[in-house]
């Protein structure tokens, strides 16, 4: 799937190219894009380590698995496939956490980390189990509850009401967790039907 | 709702602030445990980079060369049977591909229409309801070398999708 549409979004673009006559700016293209790939991962170190630092303190400390027990019973429904007690159910927990609260910066490290663990649960194959679909599924949904980013843009343009976008937000949010949750369910059990059970 | 914006501002100082705490009075060896993490956060990094330079060139080929462009006119006509604003469907297809790109046609449209008209709320709730499936994707699943996605695409677009709709439906609801 990935694959036939990374192919084809090169051969689309270099024949919409060769009509319109601007072959000169998807060469551009070509470098600006590998170029902006690495400044995004240059970005990402001051991010991740900081983060990462952070949670690993909060790791030994035992709160990720006394927040994960608070909320294990809530993402073990979603997850069925994670053992109880399993530290992936802390990094899933900790990730939605950030996500809700517009942390979204904080958000990839864990959520990052929580696909490692459910890898090592997949017997660390390199094709995405059950459980990690459902962690990108609520990922793209991006659940939130306070949308950082867009308020200050609303400030910068003198909104009268900048903050009055958040509860639309959250109900356009939740919608879409919803709709993300019941659609990964759908394919989950469409997998099953054409017999690839282990996954 | 300046109680929203007071609990964004203390969120990140509180968190940061309580794990120090805590990890302090559990006798965890704090700095310690915090360059022993960070360095996970370089490798990470690094071993991001090749996933992202495939994606984002692919997507800068395709907008660059017009073809995004022509899509948009497309389905335009279609789009505009069912009351949605054609100004608001480039950032509904941008968003799940570029999140740069996303904000930046989100502060387009609220500078040239104003943050809050419709258009400008229907950016606002778009931009804020929605993430950049792609990036996310290629960000998760390439840093712990996952290559075969399964459904996790068909997913997260759909997720898109939803919250697109939503967005529109509940904007129009509250604000009109």
């Amino acid at each position: 799937m990935v694959n036939i549409i990374w192919v084809g979004l090169f051969v689309v673009g270099f024949m919409f190219a060769a009509i319109n006559g601007n072959m000169e700016q998807v060469n551009e293209a070509v470098f600006a894009g590998a170029k902006e790939a690495v400044t995004i991962c240059i970005g990402l170190i001051s991010i991740l380590t900081f983060w990462l630092g952070m949670m690993r303190i909060a790791e030994v400390a035992g709160m990720l698995r006394a927040v994960g027990r608070v909320l294990q019973p809530f993402v073990r429904k979603l997850f069925p496939d994670i053992p109880k007690d399993h530290p992936a159910i802390g990094y899933i927990i900790s990730n939605m956490s950030a996500n809700l609260f517009g942390l979204g910066n904080a958000a990839t490290p864990m959520g990052i980390k929580a696909m490692k663990e459910l890898k090592e649960l997949n017997n660390n194959k390199d094709e995405a189990s059950r459980s990690m679909i459902t962690l990108l599924a609520i990922n793209t949904a991006s659940i939130t509850l306070i949308p950082t980013t867009v308020i200050s843009l609303r400030i910068d343009y003198q909104s009268a009401a900048p903050t009055e976008i958040v509860m639309t937000t959250i109900m356009a949010t939740a919608c879409s967790t919803i709709g993300a949750i019941l659609i990964d369910r759908y394919f989950y059990y469409r997998r099953l039907r054409k017999g690839c059970g282990d996954n | 709702m300046s109680w929203v914006t007071t609990v964004s501002i203390w969120l990140i100082p509180t968190l940061i602030l309580v794990i120090l705490l805590v990890g302090t009075w559990k006798k965890v060896p704090t700095y310690e445990a915090f360059v022993d993490g960070a360095k996970e956060g370089v490798q990470m990094a690094f071993s991001i980079v090749p996933f992202l330079a495939g994606m984002l060139v692919s997507i800068k080929v395709f907008r660059e060369s017009g073809a995004l462009d022509f899509f948009i006119t497309l389905s335009e006509p279609v789009l505009s049977l069912f009351y949605i604003p054609a100004e608001i469907i480039p950032l509904a297809l941008i968003r799940p591909l570029s999140g740069n790109g996303a904000l930046g046609m989100t502060s387009d449209l609220i500078a040239t229409y104003g943050p809050d008209s419709f258009i400008g709320r229907l950016a606002s709730t778009m931009q804020g309801s929605t993430d950049t499936t792609f990036y996310v994707l290629t960000v998760y699943f390439g840093a712990v070398g996952v290559r075969k996605m399964g459904d996790a695409l068909k997913v997260g677009l759909a997720a898109d999708v939803i919250g697109v709709i939503a967005s529109i439906l509940i904007v129009r609801a509250v604000f009109l």
